[in-house]
This record gives C-alpha cells, structure tokens and sequence, in this order.
C-alpha cells in the first residue's frame, strides 16, 4: 500500500474560539482523522498515571534501584584544579587494595569543545573542579572510595580563569589552547575565537538593524545578566553497566534510551544489535540526562574489565558540579520603534559561558516571537574554567525571554501602552492573542496600577510575559502494537517516560483507536529491544511517538478485522472498534475484541509505523530532527507582592494559558505546567550556582545553599489549556514541557517592577538585590 | 514537677528539654522510656567493625549486620532491598528518604541503623494495608501529585503521617507538613490537593 494516499478533513483551530476543517493528502497507512477531544473517551481526558501505583507503593525501579548479581560499585576520582597537566597517575596502591576489581584512567573525556587542532599530547589537563580523572570499581562504594584516596596524580598547576567578565579580557588564561569545534546544537560552523570569546554567531540576523534604528521613533536600550542554574534531578546521574561476551547492557537513568544506544556503540565498536540501554522509572532529567558522559563511559569500561556488573551514580555533590547546567547570560538589548508600537529595529549582542564547552546562547525568542524586519543577533561564547553547561529546560529561551520580555514591556512603557496592548500590535500569532484574552479575563489584568503604587512597605504587583517554543519533532520514533490472541494488547517503544507520562498517554491512544479501556493495554517502553523510541527533550516527546502509536494500532486493527471480518459476514472495511466490541457502524454486526483475537491462528500480530512528516509539512527538518511550522506558546501572569524592608519577593499567583496542539492528558499537563512555573519562579528568585573565583571550587554544591523553591514558595496557579487543532498527525499532539518554562521569570521581573518601579535586570533577584535596587544596601560589584 | 516515667513523651521530653531545669528533673527520674529501650537494646560502644542489629521493618523483625556508619536509609535499601526508600542528597536537606520510627516521619539517610533500637520502621512498602492503599496514595494518583515520582515515597510518608496526627488538616498544615520536601519536578500544588482531598474522603 506504499505510496498510496487518500485525501482527509481535520478540525483545524481553537476549540473554545472557532473550528474548521482543513483537507489534507495522507497516505492510507494513517489512521483516519480523530474528531476533537469532546467526542473521544480516553484522549484529552484526565486519565491517571499508569504507573501512579508503582510509584506510590515504592515500587517503581529506577536506575538507582537496580541491584544485579555481583554488581561492583564504581566512584570518580576528580580534579581538585579548575586548570592542571596531569603528569602522572599512579594507581598501583589502589589496585593492591582488597576489594579493588577494576581502575580506569580517563585518558579520553567529552563533554566539552573540542579543540579543532589539539596540542600535541603533553598529558591530559584537567579543566575544571571536578572533571573526571579515574574510576575504581570495587566491591563496595566504601572500598571504592578508599581506594581512591590511593590513586596518586601529579597536576602541574596551570593559570585559569572563573569569572566570565575576567575570561573576557586579552590577557585571561585561555581555558583551550587554540579554537575549538562547536559541539552544540546546530552550532558547528566554525567560528571567530579570540582568547576566551568564540563569536559572535550572527547567523539569526536579517534586515538591517541599523537602518531599523534609524527609522525608530523611540528606542530602549539595557543589559540584562542570567546566572547559572543546575538541573537538581532528584535521582543524580546513574548508570549501570553489564559488559558481558555477547553484548553490553545498560541500566541508565537517561532521557534517550535509543541515543545512548547508539552513542555506546560507537564508542565501544559494538553492532547496535549488541548494545541494549533500559531505564525503568526515570528521576528526572530537565535536559542533563540527553546523552552519554564521562560517567558511563567509565562504568562500562570499567564492567569490561573487572568482568562484573558495575554500578555508578554520582552522588549529590558530583551532580552539581558535573552534571550540566544552564549557562549565564549577559544580553545587550536595543530595539526600535515607531510611536504606534511597530518594531523598526532590533539589535541583541550577548555572551554567556557554559563553562568548557559552547552553547550559551539564548535560543530563537526573540528573533522569531515578535514580527520586526531588521534584526541582529550577535552571540558569543566565554570559556571559563567551570563544569560544561548542557541543554536545561527550554535552553536558550528562558534566559532569552527574560530579558526580551522586559525590553518590550520597557518600550511599552516609554509608549505610554499597555503591556498587553503593544504585544497586541507587535505579535502575529493568533494563538497567542487567544491566549491573551483569556488570560487577561482570568486574572483580572485590567485592574493593574501604575508602578509602585502602594504606600506601605509591602507593595503588590502584577505583570505578564508570553512563551515561545519550537514545535519539535523526531520522524525517527517508532512504535509497536501487538494484538495477542487472548485479546491483550502490547504497546512497544524504546520511548522513555521521564515523569512526563508518556507511558499513560500512549495507553490512552492505544485504546481509543482500539476501542478498549487504557487499563487493557500493556505498556513496555524504555528499553532498546523495542522499536526505537523519540528522546524525552526538546518538548519532543508526545508529538513524535504518539502519531506512530495511534497509526500501529490502526494497522493491527486492520489485521484482526480483516482475519475475523469474513467470518461474521461483514465487511471489514466498514469495521469499527468500540466499547470493546468490533461493529459495522449500524451495529447489526458485531463481536467483541476478545472473540476477534481467539479466531487469530497465530498467537498474536503486529503492525509497527513510524512518525510521519507533519501533514502539511514541516517549517524545517535537519536529518531526523524536524520543527512544525506552527511554534508553541503561552502567556502567564504573574501577581507578586515585594517587602521593601527585607528585600523579599514572594510570587502570590499565576495564570497560565498554554497551547500544545491537541492536548492528550490535560492532569498531566497541568502537572507539566505547574512544574514549569515552579521552576521558572525557583530561577527567578532563588537559584544561582556560586563558584569561588580565587579556587574554583562551587560554594554551594547541595540541595540547601543552592536555594531551590518550596512547597512555602509556592504561589495559586491557574492552568488554561487551549485545545489548538492543526491536522498535522495521527494525534495533532505537542509538546508542553518547555513552553511552560518559558514566560514565569520575565512575568516575576515585570510584576516586580509594577510593585516597585525599579526593574531588576539580573538574576535572582534575591532580597539583596532588591534592597540594592531600592538603594537601601550598596550594589555588590 | 513530678515526672513519671511512664508518662514521658518524646514531644513531653523535648519540650521539657528547652527549659533550664527540666534537664535535672529527667536526670534525676532517668531516661525517657524511648532513651531507655534503645540503651537496653545496644551495648555502649559499637564498631568499628559490622555489628549484629534487628530492624522491625514494616512489621517484620530482620536480624542484620551492619557498619556503624551504616545510615537507616542504607540499611532498608541496601541489606532489606526496600528500595522504595529513596536517597536524594544524603544529609537531610531533601526528605525524599522519609520513614516513620514509630510514627514520626524522619529523615533516614540522617538516622544510624546502630541507633535504631526498638522503635517500629514504617516505610513506603509497609504504608499499604494489603492491597489497599492508603488513602493518601490513592488520592496522589487521583490528583497526579507525581511526575518523575522520585521524591514520592518520602512525600507520601510525610503527608499520611500528617493525617495520622491531624485528620483535618489546613492548606497551611499539608504546607508544614511537606516543608522539607524537594520536589524538583514541582508536584507541590497537586500534593496539596491530594492530601486536602485524602482528609476529606479517607478513613486514615
């Protein structure tokens, strides 16, 4: 049936505004077109958790938990330099040590720039605190971290450099000895690198800013600074390795199983066939658990040598300084415009360091939300002697909007607008502007003040800001579905649940295209021996693997109607699933699911389908990795309330409208968006990665000075879900993870400039930068 | 201040213990009952070496070997692989290894296994009667108080332990409650409600 194509009509627009229909030319291999949520039964319904059981029992394995038979227990051995030449190592007395199964020198690392013609071997230098040098793996994590203590290492000390101002000037110690490589995402052009500077990129630039600018009748201009923040999963990195003669098996708390996979088995020069990568349930990831590390290289080389099982996982210190983070920003803003709120010039020259490697940039906000001809990006990346920065939730966007967000609320005012009118005149999405007027109605916007209008100490509030994310897709996601013939059903995927659910959502997919319960379908997924899953980043997940879930179940259906369809004298082209019944329409026919599959001769039948391309086309596709031509975004209100005597800032509320395509589980969702306020408020105010620039070393490598919101810190939050059909997929499903991430700090900073009428330009804003903002204590430098 | 033994509280023992001249009266009428077992239980000085202990674990009593150094949190994951307790950041600044002794939520990663002693262990395994849940974790999956699930167990035992002292909790008391909790997925406004809506549908 290759190559054959039908044509089909979608709902198409917002649910609560107005729906059409849009035809489009599918191949017949697609499940026909699903109706809008209200006319399903398991999609767009709160269906809870699959795994809510296991996990409130205690029951749910994660990495962590994995205990396999004469499992080892490997640790780290780590720089205490920011910057040294490893001269010697000499592990001869760990080895002596009872215990001791297996060491292993990390002649080889990654996970930071690579220099694009590295120096001739003089031994490897370390380039942070903290980077690996050796591992051990012994009976115990006790005997392994003895032992460690015997590993005897010469460093010859070298200059470095920590704070990104200093890294900066001509003379700063160079962190590499000559340019590097880029390793980010879509960043590997090679670029200008003077010292510690690697750019400026300019690739997102268009128009003319200048020209821009000289047409503008008023212009803003600021600087705006973001810190580092740390991911903070609650299980740290983990990984257990099993290297046996007929394959390597990896236990990993990870985000990608099928990356891993595929990264192993590179690395090691095995087939794919050979390589199997398995997680269970997954404690977070927010971006850090994308791909292989150092970590696990070192664990599987060290199973391959001591012949056993080894187990790794860092332990909380470890996974502050070398796990990744969200890279610092510093962003010069200047934009142009006419009296009537038109954007006639935009210019943004930033730089910002993640630490050895590239990466700090602040993504496509501000170049792709508001519509403006003459735009120039300039970034750059600042090497400085700190653990690499890798991607964190919405990487990019979130430093980005919050110091975008706050220029055009900056321009709004010298306009003498409205915050929500001017995002009226200058923002071209219709989704967006729904967004806005339900959720300006929700909050209440038309009763905000002028700035710092209350008289007493404690002055309130409100501000907004809007989201912008890429629609993200990954065609190579793939999915099984089985039908077994005592009626069971299997669903199969590499596709790995992070939290998110996925699990939950596939089960509901599943059952609603085969008319049964999501209680009746077996979930299997994370673990490579099933057709390989989507990544769990990049807000990817739900539109990749859903479609191909949904058209699986289709085919499969297809199967079993047309082995049992003759026998009951219909025709199974007319054939539908429902209520666990397979019926013509009139329902004159009909048998039920159970039945159907006791007539399979064999024990069961498959169909597995992969993602499609969007039916309407993607905006553009690199290789496997692909963007909608629809974004995802949202608007968010913040109310806040600021104590002019201590300088505290306390989030009171926020109304959330978001959008994600058809939503699939709106419980989770709500979950999802909860978790990306609550993390964009712990960004705002509290979280900063403090490194001691005379050492190195991070001052606060825990979970109780890196300040982290709590329950106490938690504001009411108001979760609206737009329902924004496009007739992309099978599901019409997207993503929502990092959207919700995007506007929360921006809308704190604007709601705190409403309460005081000072605007905090750097992150967190902390009591203390607060009582300095209101002159109350000197600025520190 | 007659202070009879019998009566004497852990609460009635710390809060005696913030006054200047409680410290004497508990001298002079020994140790509180809970002080006492654990002393009975143990010889003076352990270690270094692996010492014999018996953990009462969710109703079973388990005759173990441990180092001194072995934390509560260890022992359950490690010796008994009861894993549902969790380990976050090993020196109690994020409660996701809560367990009862008796029936205070503690933190067991800052708890010795050699210190235990007599008290009754409840972990997250011990929490369901049976097949039923408590109510408590069935208002969790009701109301997605979980994403990732990690901190969930420790979380759980905190919120059923709160129902057990305060069947009618306040927003305010499930917010004391959990104030020890990290959440980094951020579950917190969903963990309030479920427990809210636990209090007011369960039999705990």
């Amino acid at each position: 049936m290759a190559g054959e194509t039908r044509m089909q009509k979608y709902p198409v627009g917002i649910a609560s505004v107005s729906l059409g229909e849009i035809e489009r030319r599918v191949s017949v291999d697609e499940a026909p077109p699903l109706p809008p949520n209200d006319k399903l039964k398991f999609i767009g319904k709160p269906v809870p958790r699959i795994n809510g059981r296991a996990k409130v029992t205690g029951r749910a394995t994660y990495t962590v938990d994995v205990k396999l038979p004469g499992m080892l227990h490997a640790r780290l051995l780590r720089s205490p330099h920011p910057h040294a030449r490893i001269l010697s190592i000499d592990t001869k007395a760990a080895a002596r040590r009872a215990g001791v199964r297996a060491i292993y020198v990390l002649d080889q690392v990654i996970g930071r720039a690579v220099e694009a013609d590295p120096e001739p071997s003089q031994g490897r230098r370390v380039l942070y605190v903290g980077d690996p040098v050796a591992a051990v793996a012994a009976v115990t994590p006790q005997e392994a971290d003895a032992a460690l203590d015997l590993i005897k290492v010469d460093y010859q000390r070298l200059p470095f450099v920590i704070d990104i101002e200093d890294a900066r000037k001509p003379d700063a110690p160079p962190v590499f000895a000559g340019p590097v490589q880029g390793t980010g995402f879509g960043d590997i052009r090679s670029l200008e690198q003077h010292g510690n500077v690697r750019g400026p990129n300019t690739s997102a630039s268009r128009g003319n800013a200048t020209a821009g600018f000289a047409t503008a009748e008023v212009m803003v201009e600021s600087e705006y600074r973001t810190q580092v923040q740390t991911h903070c999963c609650m299980e740290t990195h983990a990984v257990v390795a099993d290297w046996r003669k007929d394959g390597l098996t990896v236990h990993m708390s990870t985000q990608y199983t099928a990356g891993i996979r595929s990264q192993l088995a590179r690395a090691f020069h095995l087939p794919l066939s050979r390589v199997r990568v398995v997680v269970d349930a997954m404690g977070g990831g927010f971006g850090s658990k994308s791909g292989v590390n150092n970590y696990v290289l070192a664990a599987v080389a060290l199973s391959r040598n001591a012949n056993a099982p080894v187990r790794l996982v860092l332990d909380r210190h470890e996974e502050q300084i070398d796990s990744g983070n969200r890279p610092a920003t510093v962003q010069r803003i200047k934009v142009g415009a006419r009296r009537d709120g038109t954007l006639t010039g935009v210019s943004i020259d930033t730089y910002g360091t993640a630490g050895v490697t590239t990466g700090a940039g602040v993504g496509n906000f501000a170049q792709a939300i508001y519509h403006c001809d003459n735009f120039a990006m300039a970034q750059s990346d600042v090497f400085v002697n700190a653990g690499p920065g890798c991607a964190m939730r919405a990487p990019g966007n979130v430093p980005g909007a919050f110091a975008y967000e706050q220029v055009i609320d900056e321009l709004a005012e010298k306009l003498g607008l409205d915050a929500l009118v001017l995002r009226e005149r200058i923002d071209p999405s219709p989704v967006r502007r729904d967004e806005r007027r339900l959720g300006a109605e929700r909050f209440g916007w038309s009763r905000r003040r002028p700035p710092n209008s209350d008289k007493g100490p404690i002055k309130s509030g409100v501000g907004l800001a809007q989201s912008l994310w890429s629609a993200n897709v990954n065609v190579n996601s793939a999915c099984e579905v089985r039908i077994l013939r005592d009626g069971s059903v299997e669903v199969r995927s590499s596709v790995q649940d992070i939290g998110t659910g996925i699990g939950t959502v596939l089960a509901q997919v599943v059952a609603e295209e085969l008319g049964l319960k999501p209680n009746d379908i077996t979930v299997r997924i994370g673990d490579t021996d099933f057709p390989a899953g989507p990544p769990s980043y990049g807000s990817i997940t739900t539109a990749s693997i859903t479609p191909p879930a949904r058209n699986a179940a289709y085919q499969v259906l297809r199967k079993l109607i047309e082995t049992v369809g003759p026998s009951f004298g219909a025709d199974p082209e007319a054939l539908v699933a429902r209520g666990g019944m397979i019926a013509s329409p009139d329902g004159r026919h009909r048998i039920g699911f159970r039945e159907a599959a006791a007539q399979l001769l064999v024990t069961q039948i498959s169909a597995v389908a992969s993602r499609s391309d969007d039916y309407g086309g993607f905006g553009r596709k690199f290789g496997e990795m692909a963007q909608a031509r629809n974004s995802l975004g949202g608007v968010q209100f913040a109310e806040v309330t600021v104590d002019t005597e201590t300088g505290r800032v306390r989030v009171e509320r926020v109304v959330a409208v978001q959008d994600c395509g058809r939503p699939m589980n709106p419980l989770q969702i709500e979950s999802q968006v909860q978790g990306g306020i609550l993390q964009g408020i712990s960004f705002a105010l509290y979280e900063d990665r403090i490194l001691d620039r005379h050492t190195g070393h991070m001052l606060n490598p825990n979970l109780e000075q890196y300040k982290i919101l709590h329950v106490r810190e938690t504001p009411s939050i108001e979760v609206h879900l737009l329902q924004n059909y496009q007739g992309e997929s099978a599901t019409d499903a997207y993503g929502i993870a990092e959207p919700a991430n995007v506007a929360t700090a921006p809308a704190i900073a604007n709601a705190v400039y409403n309460a005081i009428g000072v605007r905090l330009r750097t992150l967190p804003m902390t009591p203390a930068a607060i009582l300095a903002a209101l002159g109350r204590v000197p600025k520190r430098s | 201040m007659g202070l009879n033994r019998q009566q004497m509280s852990r609460r009635s023992f710390l809060q005696g213990s913030g006054m200047g001249a409680a410290t004497t009266v508990i001298l002079d009428a020994g140790l509180p009952d809970f002080l006492e077992e654990a002393r009975a239980a143990e010889p003076d000085t352990v270690g270094p070496g692996a010492v014999p202990i018996t953990l009462q674990v969710n109703g079973i009593s388990y005759a173990l070997s441990v180092t001194p150094a072995t934390t509560l949190a260890e022992a359950l994951r490690d010796a008994l692989e009861l894993t549902g307790t969790k380990i976050g950041c090993g020196r109690g600044a994020c409660s996701a290894c809560t367990v009862w002794l008796d029936s205070v939520p503690i933190a067991s990663c800052m708890t010795l296994a050699v210190d235990v002693g007599v008290r009754k262990v409840t972990t997250i395994e011990g929490l369901a009667k049976g097949g039923d849940l408590h109510p408590v974790q069935s208002a969790f999956i009701a109301h997605d108080a979980m994403q990732c699930g990690f901190c969930t167990p420790g979380m759980v035992m905190s919120c059923a332990a709160l129902l057990k002292e305060n069947p009618r909790p306040t927003e305010e008391d499930v917010k004391a409650a959990i104030s020890g909790h990290l959440c980094r997925c951020g579950t917190y406004p969903h963990v309030i409600a479920a427990v809210l809506d636990a209090a007011r549908n369960g039999k705990s």
